[in-house]
């Protein structure tokens, strides 16, 4: 081995956190008492100790130069001795233990351009995926449709005024590196036909028992053409899950006539009163209308509005629903109910209504 | 370059206007020492134009020795865009509970404004710091100069994820086990399983710290890790006097929203009936200052959630209904070693664990990681018929309890 390999450091993992804890968090780790929230966005909790650490949160559109990145070390810097994290909805936090340093750190934010806000009963940031700036399976694009949608619901990020958490999230295709499932509004890209097929290259390419066993509905199947091995996708069978692209290069999904968007509600990952759920669909379908994606943004403030309007307090979204039932929903919010709201897939009849239960 | 040669983003330039931070200022920033993002903006304005995406499938690269951590990505149009026809993504694992001094924060720009694109996620989906676009040469030197920072690779592919965890003892008066602490020592436990893809199809872990669950493990980690209490709710009577003075409508907004209603307030006193208690969450979250989880703490594991590929999406269903704190991570890493053995055993090409339950049946799951059936696992009891009776238990006939 030379000395060079012999060097090489491998298999360390990340840093400790321990380096990276504010003192006062460092002295009262797992001795927190309880919270409070100054303001949107403000949160103050206090230890056994009587030691307070104040939480400043941000929004940030998850792509981040190392300009900016700097920016919140400087600030960091400035304001906490030099100590932030960030939370799993791409919010940054500045940890402070001077409450007299927040409205000045709150202030040289908003300057910056990053709202303070997002906690508690306001909508937090929208997680999502890389779309069209990073990713070959995206059915449309992330960061375009967030920076849209979030640009008109400003103040319910920096205001708590809502019945309960709301949470929004992305994803540009089924893959779902986003895991939208389970949100409040999920905002999820979709493809509506089959794949192209390359018969060209695809044995090449590809392995096709690989390719075959993919399909989830079985609609893949061995073909010959024009002398060369290759596959055809039975069209009745294709639900458009990308899942035959992921494994074999030579079955695009992009279309750019067919590609959008569709959005589903009432999901959540809590257990706050109501048990986990997944979100179900309010809207198969509106089209990919770049850079400001029109349709998407009515129909995500159109829901968010009815939902404040309507809900009762501590009710999130799916609550509200499982209360004011599915019709009224539809009803309230003026989205059409369609064929593509019935499931047909695994465990279908699941979801039909197997009662006589029904609000006129 | 001079402004006269940077790329023109009509449609991308709309996305710099309004209140909300924009990514697009982002890229254009970075741009000022990179030109690799003038050819993202110039691809990216493409794909608004065009409304598809440019981005090759991606390519197996990587750093020496490993399998994963690097998502290959390469433009489709190299020639238009030759400064992303390599844009790769470098996966790092983040440190528990994404914490970081001003100083780490500098530390991953300059490596990054060296070695790529200075774009970066703060973080990915997983939880990963996410290093936005490089070129395949310079993936070693990147990992070197990150390694030397005491940083690592995270896991892409069939490996297991980087797990991730909410706040914490760190910072949250409600966590029941130490989320840093787990989310750390499984990091560093599984660094190979990270690092050199041995499995079926992805795993993820997360650990959240109460069933909030902040981390939204119940819907995205295949091991899902959240805390929570065996003993009573601890509660301060005057302070939930104090809330009651404050104008919160106790019955209303607290007894009447639990979910088994196991709570009742006469206008003095809060009764609960803590064995009806599900741990749900919700008057704790109204009432911090009063109420607050009990000290017999330890986590509830769950197994199975996934996004929608392959065969559908799935929730996390329990596992284990209360492992003590202290025993917990010695529990992890056992039940961690029989799941895998399971999965590897078993597992199809692209089975993630809990498709692979579906398929086997959680009662076969069960016995092959030698856990014993109970009742907390189901929401009921099947009300299907079709048993399929084990042969041996049959010919035993057992006499039937309560006979």
């Amino acid at each position: 081995m030379s000395a060079q390999a012999a060097k090489r450091i491998t298999d360390i993992g990340p840093p400790h956190y321990d380096k990276f804890l504010h003192p006062v968090i460092k002295k009262n780790y797992g001795k927190w008492v309880y919270h409070e929230t100054l303001a949107p966005g403000v949160l103050c909790h206090v230890a056994e100790s009587g030691d307070r650490i104040y939480t400043v949160r941000a929004g940030s559109p998850r792509l981040l130069s190392v300009q900016t990145l700097r920016r919140f070390a400087d600030l960091a810097d400035k304001y906490c001795g030099g100590h932030l994290r960030f939370t799993s909805r791409n919010n940054v936090e500045f940890l402070l233990d001077n409450k007299e340093k927040i409205e000045a750190l709150k202030k040289e934010l908003n300057e910056l351009g990053f709202p303070v806000g997002g906690t508690n009963n306001a909508i937090s940031n929208i997680v999502h995926t890389q779309g069209w700036v990073h990713c070959h399976s995206s059915a449309t694009d992330a960061s375009g449709i967030v920076k849209a949608v979030m640009d008109v619901l400003y103040d319910r990020f920096t205001h708590e005024d809502l019945p309960a958490k709301l949470r929004v999230a992305l994803a540009c295709c089924l893959n779902m590196c986003g895991a939208v499932h389970c949100s409040d509004i999920a905002i999820l890209g979709i493809h509506r036909r089959p794949p192209k097929i390359q018969h060209d290259v695809l044995s090449k390419v590809c392995e096709l028992p690989t390719l075959i066993s993919s399909c989830p509905t079985g609609a893949i199947r061995t073909k010959t053409v024009d002398g060369k091995q290759s596959v055809e996708v039975v069209e009745e069978q294709c639900m458009y899950c990308g899942n035959c692209y992921t494994v074999c290069p030579a079955m695009p999904m992009n279309d750019p006539e067919n590609d959008g968007i569709s959005i589903w509600v009432g999901g959540k990952v809590s257990n706050a009163r109501s048990a986990p759920k997944f979100s179900k669909l309010a809207i198969p379908y509106l089209p990919n209308n770049p850079p400001r994606w029109p349709e998407v943004v009515r129909a995500v403030v159109n829901i968010v509005d009815v939902y404040a309007k309507n809900a009762k307090k501590f009710e999130r979204l799916g609550e509200w629903i499982d209360r004011i039932g599915w019709p009224r929903f539809f009803e309230l919010t003026g989205i059409p109910f369609t064929r593509y709201h019935i499931d047909d897939f695994k465990h279908a009849g699941l979801s039909y209504a197997r009662s006589a239960h029904i609000r006129f | 370059m001079a402004d006269d040669q940077k790329p023109k983003t009509k449609l991308l330039d709309e996305l710099e206007k309004g209140p909300w931070p924009s990514f697009v200022k982002e890229i254009k920033q970075a741009g000022e020492k990179s030109p690799v993002c003038d050819d993202l903006l110039g691809q990216l304005e493409l794909s608004y134009e065009e409304k598809k995406g440019h981005w090759k499938h991606g390519g197996i690269v990587g750093v020496l020795g490993y399998g994963g951590g690097v998502i290959g990505r390469y433009s489709d149009l190299p020639d238009k865009f030759p400064n992303v026809a390599h844009f790769h993504t470098m996966r790092v694992n983040q440190p528990a509970g994404w914490f970081y001094t001003s100083d780490a924060i500098r530390t991953l720009c300059d490596i990054w404004e060296r070695h790529g694109s200075g774009l970066t996620n703060m973080h990915g989906s997983t939880g990963d710091i996410i290093f936005l676009g490089t070129k395949t040469s310079e993936l070693e030197p990147a990992f070197k100069e990150l390694t030397e920072a005491g940083f690592d690779l995270g896991g892409s592919g069939s490996a297991m994820r980087t797990p991730s965890c909410c706040v914490g003892p760190a910072r949250c008066e409600w966590s029941c086990y130490d989320t840093l602490k787990t989310c750390d020592d499984l990091t560093r436990q599984y660094q190979d399983e990270m690092h050199r893809p041995p499995f079926p199809y992805k795993f993820k872990i997360k650990c959240s710290g109460c069933p909030n669950d902040c981390v939204a493990s119940i819907a995205r980690a295949d091991l899902s890790i959240i805390g929570t209490w065996k003993d009573d709710i601890r509660q301060d009577d005057a302070a939930v006097a104090q809330y009651a003075r404050a104008g919160l409508d106790i019955r209303k907004d607290v007894c009447d929203r639990c979910p088994t209603r196991c709570m009742e307030w006469d206008g003095q006193k809060l009764a609960i009936n803590n064995r009806e208690c599900v741990h749900c969450m919700h008057c704790i979250n109204v009432m911090p200052k009063a109420l607050r989880p009990g000290q017999e703490r330890g986590a509830t594991l769950l197994i199975g959630s996934k996004a929608p590929i392959v065969q559908g999406a799935l929730l996390s269903s329990v596992l284990v209904p209360f492992v003590p704190e202290n025993e917990l991570m010695d529990t992890l890493k056992e039940l961690i070693r029989r799941i895998w053995e399971f999965w590897d055993e078993y597992g199809n090409n692209r089975e993630r664990v809990g498709e692979l339950i579906q398929r086997v049946g959680m009662a076969n799951f069960l016995d092959a990681i030698g856990l014993d059936p109970a009742p907390e696992m189901v929401a009921a009891p099947r009300d299907n018929p079709y048993i399929f009776f084990q042969k041996e238990e049959a010919a035993a006939e057992p006499e039937p309890a309560g006979a």
